[in-house]
């Protein structure tokens, strides 16, 4: 049982680490297009 | 830049503009990813930009840097797209904030719940004393805060309603999630066998959804609403001093002199200091035949100047026009439409006390049988949380928004929370005629001969009078007949000679007929009517016939043109109407029990959309008409009509369903959590499958045709 002190911080900071992120990308307007961007990935761009 | 405007050093505003942070565009013809290459690159290249955006959700685009409005908008055009410049003032702030931190807190809610329930489910598979006590203690680490932070909005909302005396959803949402959480701490620190923090979480995770959801599609329509009224551009001309300065409608002020271009709206009430005027005055009374009025007549906002510019004076502020009325009519609606009570709420209203005094018979119940408090007090919470309304919450929000996404797709804008639910008890229709079942006069040319429609394109080319342009327009790709002694005389028509033939198009009284508008005559023979004075809206008398409910035709035009719209549909109609007899007909109606749905777009209908049970107006209405009514039709044809109807009628069926749903699964969780048997093994169990259900029975909006 001893595993239990590694595994449940491991659990959580991993799962803290996908909410951080997911927040990352609401702060950073990622879904403010959805549509675009979807689009976006066909464009032949040299650009970005 | 700055040289190539000379008028810009008359008009620092003009400069200020230009250099603004961002102009945007609607674009409603942008749908793939080749528009958004070819719109970026190209615009990149115009001088002065510094970054390009298309976004092809909202199919707007945003430039940034030093560049001209209608250089931006030439080039949109160059490129082949319909543009239209936004109002970004109107606009306000595109960000979503509290939708944002909704689904900020669905979040929190959701890697919550997830982490929880996991180590829920070691100790539902039977870990035993220190270990259960350690999984129970870790899941209160986590439960707590995130209850504190994500479970706000129904707290929030609990408390206004209780302040004022009332109880609503979120009453025994928030008792039965504070309750789970508090009695499972003690129960943790106790060392007891039972603790609810998935339960508590998952309650919060799932009713955060359906508060999501519900914001998703008000806020979805609001920012459509927003976008209709940025499209129309806030500004008039002022002269000051033989100089015109264009100005923001706000800051005219009574006394002003105002320029109003052809085919452009009067910004504020006021009196005519041009020698006559014709106006377009349909949105302000419902009149078909435009009004001919001399110097000093009254002419109010709204009015659409038909012929040559003319000059007015202001008889109030600019900003007290519009939004004094708007201001008016709108707290009218609101009014009549907050006494209606949507049905979620009403069966909060039936819920909420049933859930509370259940939970306490059982309490009562269970004490007096045991005489344990705290098991007693277990069963309880056992009650209230499985009873939770997470179904409930979800019922309807769930199949709204699926059913306001399917009318938006099909060009329908809903504006109100309850509307479906009005839309789908509607037993009778009133219908406004101008501007709603018709549309503007056009110019007819169907009935002309090729060497007509020759000559009428020739002279049409000499004037810049909007009839001219209109039939220019009917007339495209003909070609323009030969002529000479090209002559134009103001206010009447144009004339010139055609293979020595007097050749002339004008009004009717010059070319001698009364009887014709606009005219084309040659020679001596008798002039061709051109001006068509009404189109039937397309797709309109195929909707009213589909729809299969009473119909009347209500309006403020003159019996002629009124009778003629009125047989051709097939309908029984009331002319000559003021906007207060349309409320008395609507209030008549009303008093026989009619559930009436208005549909209208003028000046004159305001009230009458407000005070229906329901409302539509076609999205050319005046600002306030729009205010006013529920649902905003933003397609030209009317065709569609009915599925608004029956989209109405299908919300409320699967509303119902959801509600049967929930009770069914309630009917038969209460009974085991009354009897002690509720583990929360059972809570989650019956938590999720009730609301995927209700989820799932939601999505079948897709399917209706």
């Amino acid at each position: 049982m001893n595993v239990l002190v590694i595994l449940i911080p491991v659990s959580l900071i991993l799962g803290g680490a996908g909410l951080a992120a997911f927040i990352w990308t609401l702060r950073s307007d990622q879904y403010d297009d959805d549509q675009g961007n979807a689009a976006r990935i066909l464009l032949d761009d040299p650009r970005d | 830049m700055t040289t190539a405007c000379p008028a810009c050093v008359a008009m620092p505003m003009a400069q200020e503009v230009a250099a603004g942070p961002a102009l945007q565009f609607s674009l409603p013809g942008v749908h793939c990813a080749a528009c958004i290459g070819k719109i970026e690159r190209g615009l990149e290249s115009l001088r002065g930009v510094t970054s390009v955006r298309v976004n092809l959700s909202l199919k707007r685009v945003s430039i940034a840097g030093p560049v001209d409005a209608d250089r931006a908008l030439a080039a949109l055009e160059g490129l082949g797209f319909e543009a239209y410049p936004l109002d970004l003032a109107a606009l306000a702030s595109a960000q979503d904030t509290t939708g944002r931190a909704l689904l900020i807190r669905l979040a929190v809610a959701g890697f919550a719940m997830m982490n929880v329930m996991l180590l829920s489910v070691a100790v539902w598979s039977g870990a035993q004393d220190a270990t259960r006590d350690l999984f129970h203690l870790i899941s209160a680490m986590i439960a707590l805060p995130t209850v504190g932070y994500a479970g706000q909005p129904f707290f929030l909302n609990a408390l206004s309603a209780l302040k004022v005396g009332r109880l609503n959803m979120d009453v025994p949402i928030s008792l039965a999630i504070i309750l789970a959480a508090g009695m499972s701490l003690f129960e943790t620190l106790n060392g007891g066998q039972h603790a609810y923090f998935d339960a508590a979480l998952s309650l919060t995770f799932f009713l955060l959804i359906g508060r999501y959801l519900d914001h998703q599609t008000r806020s979805a329509a609001r920012s459509a609403a927003k976008e209709l009224t940025a499209l129309e551009v806030h500004t008039a001309q002022v002269l000051i001093d033989g100089q015109s300065r264009k100005m923001p409608v706000q800051e005219i002020t009574a006394g002003d002199l105002i320029l109003v271009p052809t085919g452009a709206r009067i910004p504020v009430d006021g009196t005519l200091t041009s020698a006559s005027a014709l106006l377009d005055r349909s949105l302000v009374t419902g009149e078909s035949r435009a009004a001919k009025l001399a110097e000093g007549a009254n002419v109010q906002a709204g009015e659409v100047n038909l012929a040559a510019p003319v000059t007015l004076r202001a008889a109030v502020n600019g900003s007290d026009t519009s939004l004094r009325r708007m201001a008016a009519m709108v707290e009218l609606a609101e009014n009549g439409r907050n006494r209606y009570t949507g049905l979620a709420d009403r069966a909060a209203q039936i819920y909420a006390p049933a859930v509370h005094l259940l939970a306490f018979a059982a309490f009562v119940a269970w004490f007096f049988a045991t005489g344990d408090t705290r098991h007693a007090l277990n069963i309880a919470i056992a009650v209230l949380i499985i009873t939770c309304p997470c179904a409930l919450g979800l019922a309807v929000p769930a199949v709204s928004t699926a059913a306001i996404s399917k009318l938006y797709s099909n060009g329908f804008l809903v504006k109100h929370a309850t509307a479906l639910e009005r839309l789908a008890e509607v037993d009778h229709i009133v219908l406004d005629k101008t501007g709603t079942l018709t549309l503007p006069a056009g110019v007819d040319v169907s009935r002309l001969s090729a060497e007509e429609k020759s000559i009428a394109a020739a002279l049409a080319q000499g004037s810049a009078h909007v009839w001219s342009q209109a039939l220019l327009a009917a007339l495209e790709g003909v070609k323009p007949a030969d002529l000479t002694v090209l002559k134009e005389q103001a206010g009447n028509g144009i004339e010139a000679l055609w293979q020595s033939q007097l050749v002339a198009l004008g009004r009717g009284a010059w070319l001698g007929d009364d009887a014709v508008d606009l005219g084309l005559k040659i020679g001596d023979a008798p002039a061709t009517v051109l001006q068509k004075h009404e189109n039937l809206r397309p797709g309109i008398a195929e909707a009213l016939e589909a729809i299969g409910l009473p119909c009347e035709m209500l309006t403020g035009d003159d019996t002629s043109p009124a009778r003629a719209i009125a047989a051709r549909l097939d309908l029984p109609m009331t002319a000559n109407a003021r906007p207060e007899e349309k409320l008395t007909r609507l209030e008549m109606l009303k008093d026989q029990g009619h559930r009436v749905l208005m549909i209208g777009d003028g000046l004159n209908d305001t009230a009458a959309l407000a005070t229906a049970h329901a409302s539509i107006a076609p999205s050319t209405a005046l600002d306030a008409a729009r205010n006013a009514a529920d649902v905003v039709v933003l397609r030209t044809s009317f065709a569609d009509l009915p599925l608004v109807l029956r989209v109405a009628r299908f919300t409320r069926a699967l509303s119902q369903q959801n509600f049967a749903i929930a009770a069914a699964y309630n009917f038969i969780a209460v009974p085991v959590a009354l009897a002690g048997f509720a583990t929360p093994l059972a809570a989650a169990l019956a938590m999720s499958i009730s609301s995927i259900t209700v989820l799932a029975n939601a999505q079948r909006m897709r399917f209706v045709k």
